[in-house]
């Protein structure tokens, strides 16, 4: 986080005179300038140091300014630099194509040194704004949907796709709160939860939901994965693995075992953002996250840790090789599915 | 004739940059405008459109800097007016400029030396 003071600034323009004026101009208003002569090096300087602010100029050799705008704001690294464009150019239709490429403000030269330190300061300030959007993003949404947000913008609905829910749940957790003080139960929620957070991530899945001591993952959604019912059963595999570590651990100072079940079910469903407009969350629908459900569920059943439906099942690597259980009526459902077991 | 340099914005430049500053930027500006009118003659013979109005828009930018509003005017007619505009007068508009930036840079430098 910067105030306006002391930003770092990337201006850009062939010609010396202006490119001395404008570097003086600002570094007498605090803040650290460095220069580019074209486009080309411009772009190059952005990528590598990361800056506050661009200065453009429009009419350059090489690649002109228009042509930095384009690829800034196709650029999702430096798609949130705010440019302030500065140029002589003759025209409306100029100034009218640079707001349309998203400059933030056009000037026109010779600056007006007030007039630049002021319209620096307010995009600085709303850069630094919408920097803290997407830093709350980040906290409360998994990386893959902020950045899906980021790329695609925010719109309720969704869209079909292929991909594997997994359901988690701490088996008997009530007694366990009961016994113990809410305080002990936050640490334990929350140690449980980083180390579920770690077993998704680490199979290129997403975190959608967490309630109580349950949680729901996305294999595959928003960003496709190429074998989501591998990755699924893996997770759920590392799952099982980290809580028997942290069983030891619980072990040694008296505290009774955690156990976890989880569920896993693969195929097409609608992926997106449900809600409202004000308030909304990623996530899957379909049966297919039903089914994963009521598998977690039925791990109590079963005595198994982990279950999975015959879709999964089918695209497992051959060293996982799961128990078939037969067919099974799961609660809620008509018609009985066939349940493997690892 | 109009005084070659407008005193309001030369003055109003060496208040918000410094006078040392100004002196660096007036040598700065009598090396390369001479390469800006060179740039439009060469770009004229050429037929290269783009350079030419590259150039004329350059001398533009830097001549309104200084308050050098004569020259500027004539460099932005010669900029919209384009390489044919400047081919129809036989390359007169551009001579036209040069002598104005001449007028300009004597008086630049008078103002600097002081």
């Amino acid at each position: 986080m910067h105030d306006s003071h002391g930003a770092r600034l990337l201006l850009v323009d062939d010609n010396k005179v202006n490119r001395l004026l404008l570097a003086r101009t600002l570094e007498l208003a605090g803040h650290r300038v460095s220069a580019a002569e074209n486009g080309r090096v411009a772009l190059a300087m952005l990528r590598k140091d990361g800056y506050d602010l661009l200065l453009l100029d429009i009419e350059m050799p090489e690649m002109d300014g228009f042509q930095v705008l384009e690829q800034v704001r196709g650029d999702l690294a430096l798609r949130d630099v705010p440019v302030i464009v500065t140029s002589s150019l003759e025209g409306l239709d100029n100034v009218v194509r640079c707001i349309e490429l998203g400059a933030e403000d056009y000037l026109t030269k010779p600056v007006n040194p007030v007039l630049l330190k002021a319209r620096i300061g307010a995009s600085l300030e709303k850069k630094r704004l919408r920097d803290q959007q997407k830093e709350l993003v980040r906290r409360f949404a998994a990386p893959e949907v902020a950045q899906d947000l980021q790329q695609s913008g925010f719109a309720l609905g969704g869209k079909r796709v292929r991909a594997s829910v997994l359901f988690a749940d701490i088996r008997g957790f009530t007694p366990i709160a009961e016994a113990q003080p809410p305080e002990e139960t936050i640490d334990l929620l929350n140690t449980y939860y980083t180390l579920m957070f770690d077993a998704v991530a680490g199979h290129g899945g997403i975190v959608s939901h967490i309630a109580g001591d349950g949680l729901m993952a996305i294999f595959g959604a928003p960003v496709p994965l190429a074998n989501h019912a591998d990755a699924a059963v893996r997770a759920a595999l590392d799952m099982i693995e980290m809580m028997d570590l942290f069983n030891v651990e619980r072990r040694g100072v008296d505290k009774p075992e955690i156990r976890i079940g989880v569920g896993v079910a693969s195929g097409e469903m609608v992926a997106g953002y449900t809600g409202t407009n004000e308030r909304a969350t990623y996530t899957c629908i379909g049966d297919v996250v039903n089914l994963a459900a009521r598998l977690e569920q039925h791990t109590k059943e079963a005595r198994r840790a982990i279950l999975m439906d015959a879709a999964t099942r089918e695209t497992l690597s051959p060293s996982l090789a799961p128990d078939p259980l037969g067919a099974v009526t799961l609660r809620g459902k008509t018609q009985p599915v066939d349940v493997f077991a690892l | 004739m109009a005084d070659a340099i407008d005193r309001g914005t030369f003055d109003g430049l060496v208040e918000t940059t410094g006078e040392d500053f100004v002196g660096e930027l007036v040598d700065t500006f009598l090396t390369e405008a001479p390469a800006m009118l060179d740039d439009m003659r060469d770009a004229l013979a050429r037929g290269d459109a783009d350079r030419f109005r590259r150039a004329a828009h350059s001398l533009k930018s830097n001549a309104n800097t200084f308050g050098a509003l004569t020259l500027g005017a004539l460099a932005k007619a010669l900029e919209l007016g384009g390489i044919a505009h400047a081919r129809d007068a036989g390359g007169a508009r551009i001579d036209e400029a040069s002598a104005e930036y001449a007028r300009a840079a004597s008086a630049l430098k008078d103002l600097t030396r002081a």
